[in-house]
């Protein structure tokens, strides 16, 4: 877990946007991260990424879930997969180990 | 034989032999109606958004964009652009990033408010909940009259040339066309993803679906058959004007007001009245012009409310007419 080095999450201020925010910020104090979650309403970010779709949870520079809110357990799994990810990227795995 | 039987049976069941309640007094026929309809609507919901996340996960919105980008349609890309707005998501959440995300793949500006007029009206969920309450053939006149009022508003927009009135920094960017990576699933996980996906959507709107029917089946049960006749009738012209304008202050998913829309048409509502409301209800409302003021500057989003409204009139009217 210390391969992640930034977690954000961007949003147009709605609900689900600052939802996301707080259940992000609840699942990487579970995971034990010393990491601050950052919040922008930020639409033009969204759409430079390629995106259409809000609330979007940007992983070390890359769009990890867009236009969702899952449940706190799966935003956990989707951080940790990332880590694996990135671990191993060295033998060939792909982004984020598949669960984002 | 009714494929719902299993249902009707288990909500007769619980209404009268748990409860004890009467079959046919007030309170028996709304426990009932309310034990049925939300069942059934369930059942359906489950199944249809489990279908639509793996629709989605195949065809997400940034393709169907891309699609529509792709070449010249000349004329026909505004149909396709309603149809795309049936099948995505119902979040108004990202109605503004989807209305930059369209212009800026160069989507032309009326094609674009197609897709936002339908957006809202049609999703799964709306679509489950009209056929578990109104039966098909109201839904198809639904989907179609919702398919139409983008088509017509977004190509009728297109002539005025309002594309000066968009908010200037819109046209200012860009996109890196670098989306989420889709990475290779195993399909037997994807199932399972599929399941967790919809089974979320399910668990995040039960709430409303629930309580638009427990509305509605209180009216059901305790609402006088006819009632509204005396006070709201096809010939009364102006219900179905009254009706839409009425709807534009007040702002509720789809997913709320069909339920009590249903009850309000069986005790006596013109059925194209009752569409007009749910409509403007849904599709034109002042949370949603705060919204997309972010984006256009006043005179669009009069021009594009206006003209939506005076589409959803005229369709009221079509279809108190043909469902005489």
């Amino acid at each position: 877990m210390n391969q992640i080095k930034q977690i954000e999450v961007l949003g147009s201020d709605c609900p689900s946007c600052h939802e996301l925010h707080q259940r992000t910020i609840e699942a990487v104090k579970q995971l034990g991260l010393n990491i601050e979650v950052g919040y922008a309403n930020d639409i033009k970010r969204i759409i430079e990424v390629g995106l259409m779709s809000s609330p979007v949870l940007i992983v070390n520079g890359k769009a990890v879930l867009a236009g969702q809110v899952p449940s706190l357990d799966k935003i956990k799994e989707i951080i940790s997969s990332c880590d694996q990810a990135i671990s191993s990227s060295s033998t060939g795995g792909c982004s984020c180990g598949g669960s984002c | 034989m009714d494929i719902f039987y299993p249902l009707q049976y288990i909500a007769d069941q619980v209404a009268y032999n748990l409860f004890n309640l009467i079959k046919g007094s007030h309170l028996g026929d709304a426990v009932n109606f309310f034990i049925y309809d939300s069942l059934k609507i369930l059942l359906l919901l489950l199944v249809i958004n489990y279908l639509m996340a793996i629709l989605r996960h195949y065809l997400p919105i940034e393709k169907l964009r891309d699609f529509l980008a792709s070449r010249k349609w000349y004329g026909f890309d505004y149909f396709l652009a309603a149809i795309f707005g049936t099948i995505t998501p119902f979040c108004s959440c990202s109605s503004i990033p989807l209305f930059i995300g369209f212009l800026e793949a160069g989507i032309p500006l009326g094609v674009t408010l197609s897709f936002l007029t339908v957006s809202p009206l049609v999703n799964q969920v709306a679509v489950v909940l009209f056929i578990g309450l109104f039966g098909w053939k109201i839904t198809i006149i639904y989907v179609v009259s919702a398919v139409l009022l983008g088509m017509m508003g977004g190509f009728i927009l297109s002539k005025f040339k309002l594309e000066k009135y968009v908010a200037d920094y819109v046209w200012q960017i860009k996109s890196k066309k670098l989306a989420v990576e889709n990475l290779k699933i195993p399909f037997i996980r994807l199932l399972k993803v599929f399941w967790d996906e919809g089974l979320a959507l399910t668990k995040q709107i039960v709430v409303y679906v629930l309580l638009g029917i427990a509305v509605g089946a209180a009216i059901h049960g305790f609402v006088p058959a006819g009632f509204f006749e005396k006070y709201i009738t096809v010939d009364n012209l102006l219900a179905v004007p009254i009706a839409a304008i009425l709807a534009v202050p007040m702002y509720a998913n789809a997913v709320g007001v069909i339920p009590i829309m249903q009850s309000l048409v069986e005790k006596g509502i013109p059925l194209g009245t009752a569409i007009a409301f749910m409509m403007a209800v849904v599709g034109l409302s002042l949370p949603e012009a705060l919204i997309l003021k972010r984006v256009m500057k006043l005179k669009l989003i009069i021009y594009f409310f206006g003209l939506t409204a005076l589409n959803i009139i005229v369709i009221g009217y079509l279809i108190n007419i043909i469902s005489v």
